[in-house]
């Protein structure tokens, strides 16, 4: 039954449900995202961070959810989680007020 | 708020719950999510993968709980340990113990508790226990024991003189975790006492005397690699407190006693029962520690586990106490099983002595 939310916690445990109406994409999917967390150059626990901070800039409940668990289950502490997110908080802010050079740019030609 | 921190250093027992009696906490795990059908029972997941009836392969491990009796009251305790617990091992079923340690076929020893330095024969049982020259003979002591008190103060030592593997809960490397799970100033004193046991050569590169720490989760979360999580302890113990230890173990907190407590009134249970299904590892059921373990309770009687001896359920064989040990006929036996089963077989498996299946 449809939930009368436009987000419901229990669907992120039926996220591999999207293989049943594309097998073929939704496999490709699972396989690359596995592949993208394993150790590499960067550390997992570098990438589950990194993921955090992306999971907020994307404002994700599902990925928040999921990677403040991974982050627990991997010690990562609530200090370093914090900082995470102000990383992706900073960005955001920043691509925001960086926009501002454009809008002065225009203000500046249109005015004499 | 006061009333609440005082509720949360008594045990269960003491505080007359629910899931003090060991019925309630195996109804809450077999009803609800796993009669609905919403989640398979561990029985239905383990025909799965043709493992059913779960059997024992050679025993491997003896392991001893003296006593429930404990200096600490855990959040997760799977024991409902503490200071308030009076079920200790009589001299009397030490040496009924002591004559099957002596016999068995088993290659390692494990006196659990509670704290087991608290039972007052201890020293005694350990004196004697390790003249039978077993393989490896371990004691899971919770490290503050080690500063409770002037009486326990030389325990380093006395390890040391009987060649004992001391292996050491430590939830994490940061005091804030380790006091929320374990209780106030239980960090501090679990870094002295890891530095005192360094100081007489525990867990030091290349010593023989042999210091493993036990990592659980302090939460309603799975334990991560353990491999990564041990690298992170060393490096961090090295920094900070020029610690030293040999191997972290990394168990699942099994969803009985204290901790089932917690996933409850947290809300967190079906979630984390769903964790534990989701992340069912058939390898790992090859490698289950009941499968190669007998678990002996302070008052002689034989479990599959030391989660099974909480639950009270006994071994399914005619021998079920210490006193009529036959290890034969017990081999012979059906492992028994309920849901918090699942907490062994999650990912890469999860025993007394770690992952299982890595």
């Amino acid at each position: 039954m449809a939930s009368q939310n436009y987000y419901d916690p229990a669907d992120l445990k039926r996220f591999g449900n999207i293989t049943e109406w594309s097998k073929e994409l939704g496999e490709k999917f699972f396989e690359y995202y596995g592949k993208v967390f394993e150790e590499g150059a960067l550390s997992a626990r570098e990438k589950s961070l990194i993921a955090l901070a992306v999971a907020h800039t994307e404002m994700c409940p599902y990925c928040i959810d999921a990677y403040s668990k991974d982050g627990l289950q991997r010690g990562i502490t609530k200090e370093e989680m914090m900082e995470a997110v102000h990383v992706g908080a900073a960005i955001k802010s920043g691509a925001s007020l960086v926009h501002g050079v454009q809008m002065m740019n225009k203000v500046n030609k249109l005015e004499m | 708020m006061l009333k609440e921190k005082k509720k949360k250093q008594q045990s269960l027992h003491k505080r007359h719950s629910d899931l003090a009696i060991a019925n309630k906490q195996l109804e809450k795990l077999s009803n609800g999510i796993f009669a609905n059908g919403e989640l398979p029972t561990f029985s239905q997941k383990i025909k799965e993968t043709d493992q059913f009836p779960l059997r024992p392969k050679k025993l491997e491990i003896l392991q001893i709980n003296v006593g429930y009796m404990c200096n600490q009251v855990c959040e997760h305790c799977h024991v409902d340990a503490g200071p308030d617990r009076k079920e200790i091992m009589t001299r009397e079923t030490m040496e009924q113990c002591l004559k099957v340690i002596r016999n068995t076929g088993a290659h390692t020893l494990d006196l659990t508790g509670g704290a087991p330095e608290m039972n007052p024969d201890f020293r005694w049982f350990v004196d004697e226990a390790s003249k039978a020259g077993i393989q490896d003979f371990i004691v899971r002591s919770n490290l503050t024991i080690i500063r409770a008190n002037k009486k326990y103060y030389d325990l380093p030592e006395f390890f040391k003189s009987h060649n004992v593997h001391v292996v050491s809960s430590m939830p994490h490397w940061t005091r804030g975790k380790t006091d929320k799970q374990r209780g106030e100033g239980v960090f501090d004193q679990s870094i002295k006492a890891l530095q005192e046991l360094n100081a007489v050569g525990y867990g030091m590169p290349d010593s023989n005397l042999r210091l493993d720490l036990v990592y659980n989760p302090s939460g309603a979360f799975l334990p991560g690699d353990q491999a990564s999580m041990e690298k992170d302890f060393k490096k961090a113990l090295l920094e900070d407190f020029g610690i030293h230890f040999h191997n972290l173990f990394a168990i699942t907190n099994l969803p009985i006693s204290r901790f089932l407590d917690y996933l409850i009134a947290s809300e967190n249970y079906e979630d984390y029962m769903y964790q534990l299904v989701e992340a069912y590892n058939p390898a790992a059921v090859k490698n289950v520690m009941c499968r190669n373990t007998i678990s002996v309770s302070w008052d002689g009687y034989l479990y599959d586990c030391d989660f099974n001896q909480m639950l009270e359920l006994k071994v399914a064989s005619k021998i079920q106490h210490i006193s009529e040990y036959n290890e034969d006929i017990l081999n012979d036996r059906k492992i028994v099983i309920s849901q918090h089963c699942y907490g062994c077989t999650a990912g890469a498996g999860s025993s007394c002595q770690g992952a299982t299946a890595t």
